[in-house]
């Protein structure tokens, strides 16, 4: 699926031994993965293998009790999330982290309102029409920018929270289950939207547990069994039985 | 002042199907009510000095109703505002007793306000306790603080500064009291509507997860609502100071049920996302209005307070239940 080269291009984030525990608990183990532009890759593994620990690490949310984190070439070091989201990192998760109530154009720039004027009142005007534009560009079919989140769909919201995503981020999109909560059509409409940003060239690390979409989606995929890193491959190079296999570690 | 910015695209037909109803109960309130007493007190209710009086005594609930429209759209309740208007009056009372300086005694009323906002803050944000529960401590607390203070004495107020500013003055032929009640519904209006804080007072109410892995700090956000609450009680505080030209343990002490009523009634939603300045101005007036229309209809304070207990369940269970089904 993917044109470049897997050594040619620089990796938008490189994952270097990266070590989790809580407590006495080993939620990640010596983890190594790269994500480069124009590539999914898929993160995989039973319940409580560690996905969601190494997004939040990601994320800025946990701090990594060893390890590497490079992103676009720089190592970096982050406080908290907000400190990851001043450095481009953006996550969309399965439980929708929007304000039902707000109009559209609110949730897209939630936290980081545009204002104008000495009185730094809200420009709800250019917030309105570049929240239009985005989703005109990766055409997620919504009324308008100025509607209510709680009138759109499943799908039309998470279409919204990763256009959020895509617009704040710095090359690279964490989401972990997004489609967890929708149903087949909206899951497929929020995956082809997914695809779109790989073909714009963001950097997608995907966390899902369906394996029909991994093997839609992604270009690689990264398999974690109760922590330890069992596998990182090309899919094209990969089975539906032996992903499973490999995810529960049971012989197919 | 609903939220809801009504798209603009749609047709008009999509956009009046759309129109949430139960936001403009309080304006329909209004208006009943209004015919209701023009009809049956015509001789008192439409005079001028009444129809500016009925304004004039909603003053205080007013300011305190936008206070508490930021509390209630973050999803919390501040149930301690009755005290503190105690508090910060007697406060001020006795320092204006004290030192004569008028200044310092609405200072000294509106910082007691800003402590009690400040404690009320805290508990919820650091020690994470419901506020339901840390105001109902805190309103029993201030409540006897305020007893406490001048030991049940009532204290007198006599200072002309103070009287004008917060009492009986006049400014370009306009009350005082109205003065007051346009900078508290506008500078109200111009945070939650205007500014980045107000939409994140909104966020907070709406989705705090959200909020918070969006960046916004979720508690400072909480705690400036409940000392912005406390400070507007402590403001109605000083203004029924300078009205009655004296404070008293008991003043604010029905307060906190009226307020809460015109708040809800305005469009505010009980449980955050949802807030109406406007609304709550419009619910202020239609609570004063009514009860300037039962004591000229001649009802006595029990019977006042029978009616308004029933006028308020009607009012505020169209307005919840308009909410639910939209
Ligand atoms: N905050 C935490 N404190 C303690 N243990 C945690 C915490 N977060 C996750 N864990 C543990 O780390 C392991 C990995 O969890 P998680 O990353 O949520 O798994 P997944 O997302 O793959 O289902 C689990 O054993 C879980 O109990
Ligand atoms: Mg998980």
């Amino acid at each position: 699926m993917t044109t470049l080269g897997t050594a040619t291009v620089a990796p938008v984030l490189k994952l270097v031994g990266i070590h989790k525990k809580f407590g006495g608990v080993v939620a990640v183990n010596r983890f190594d993965l790269e994500v480069r532009p124009g590539e999914i890759v898929a993160l995989v593994g039973d319940n409580g293998a560690g996905k969601s620990t190494l997004v939040k690490i990601i994320s800025g949310l946990y701090q990594p009790s060893d390890g590497e984190i490079w992103l676009n070439g720089e190592q970096v070091n982050f406080r908290d999330a907000s400190d990851a989201r001043k450095q481009g990192v953006e996550v969309v998760y399965q439980d929708l982290a929007l304000v039902p109530d707000q109009p559209v154009y609110m949730n897209m720039f939630l936290g980081r309102e545009l204002t104008k004027g000495p009185l730094k009142t809200l420009d709800r005007k250019r917030m309105a029409k570049h929240t239009q534009e985005l989703v005109d560009t990766l055409e997620v079919r919504i009324p308008s920018a100025k509607a209510t989140l709680s009138d759109l769909s499943g799908g039309q919201r998470q279409g919204v929270a990763i256009c959020r995503a895509t617009h704040w981020a710095s090359g690279l999109v964490l989401m972990d289950e997004p489609t967890a909560a929708l149903g087949v059509a909206e899951t497929a409409k929020v995956e082809a939207l997914i695809a779109k940003l790989r073909d714009r060239g963001a950097a997608v690390l995907l966390v899902s547990h369906n394996m029909d979409q991994v093997f839609r989606l992604a270009d690689r995929v990264a398999v974690l069994r109760r922590g330890q890193q069992v596998a990182v491959k090309p899919l094209a190079d990969t089975t539906h039985n032996e992903l499973v296999a490999m995810i529960t570690g049971l012989a197919s | 002042m609903s939220p809801t910015i009504a798209a603009e695209n749609p047709g008009m037909l999509a956009r009046v199907k759309r129109v949430n109803w139960s936001n403009y109960v309080v304006y329909i309130g209004f208006v009943v009510v209004f015919l209701f007493f023009a009809i049956t007190q015509t001789q008192y209710f439409l005079t001028g000095t009444n129809l500016f009086n009925i304004v004039i005594q909603a003053a205080p609930i007013t300011v305190m109703a936008i206070g508490v429209v930021f509390v209630l759209s973050t999803g919390e309740i501040d149930l301690s505002i009755g005290s503190v208007v105690a508090l910060s009056a007697l406060t001020a009372a006795v320092v204006l007793q004290t030192t004569d300086l008028w200044w310092l005694a609405a200072l000294a009323g509106l910082a007691s306000g800003a402590v009690i906002g400040l404690v009320n803050g805290v508990f919820v944000t650091w020690v994470r306790l419901p506020s339901f529960l840390v105001t109902l401590a805190t309103m029993g607390l201030v409540a006897g603080l305020a007893r406490q203070l001048t030991e049940l004495q009532s204290v007198p107020v006599t200072d002309k500064v103070f009287v004008f500013l917060f009492g009986g003055g006049n400014l370009l032929g306009v009350p005082i009291m109205i003065w007051w009640t346009a900078v508290a519904v506008l500078v109200g209006w111009h945070l939650l509507r205007q500014r980045r804080y107000g939409a994140h007072v909104l966020a907070v109410g709406d989705n705090a997860s959200a909020a918070r892995v969006s960046g916004i700090r979720v508690n400072r956000v909480r705690l400036m609502v409940f000392v912005g609450s406390a400070m507007t009680a402590a403001l109605a505080g000083l203004l029924y100071a300078g009205r009655l030209q004296g404070a008293r343990y008991t003043l604010g002490e029905s307060d906190l049920m009226t307020v809460i009523a015109a708040v809800i009634v305005g469009g505010t939603s009980m449980f955050g996302g949802k807030g109406a300045v406007i609304g709550a101005l419009i619910g202020s007036l239609l609570m004063s209005m009514i009860n300037n229309g039962l004591i000229l209809a001649g009802l006595n304070v029990s019977q006042q307070m029978i009616v308004r207990g029933i006028i308020i369940l009607v009012a505020v269970s169209f307005s919840l239940r308009g909410k639910k089904s939209s």
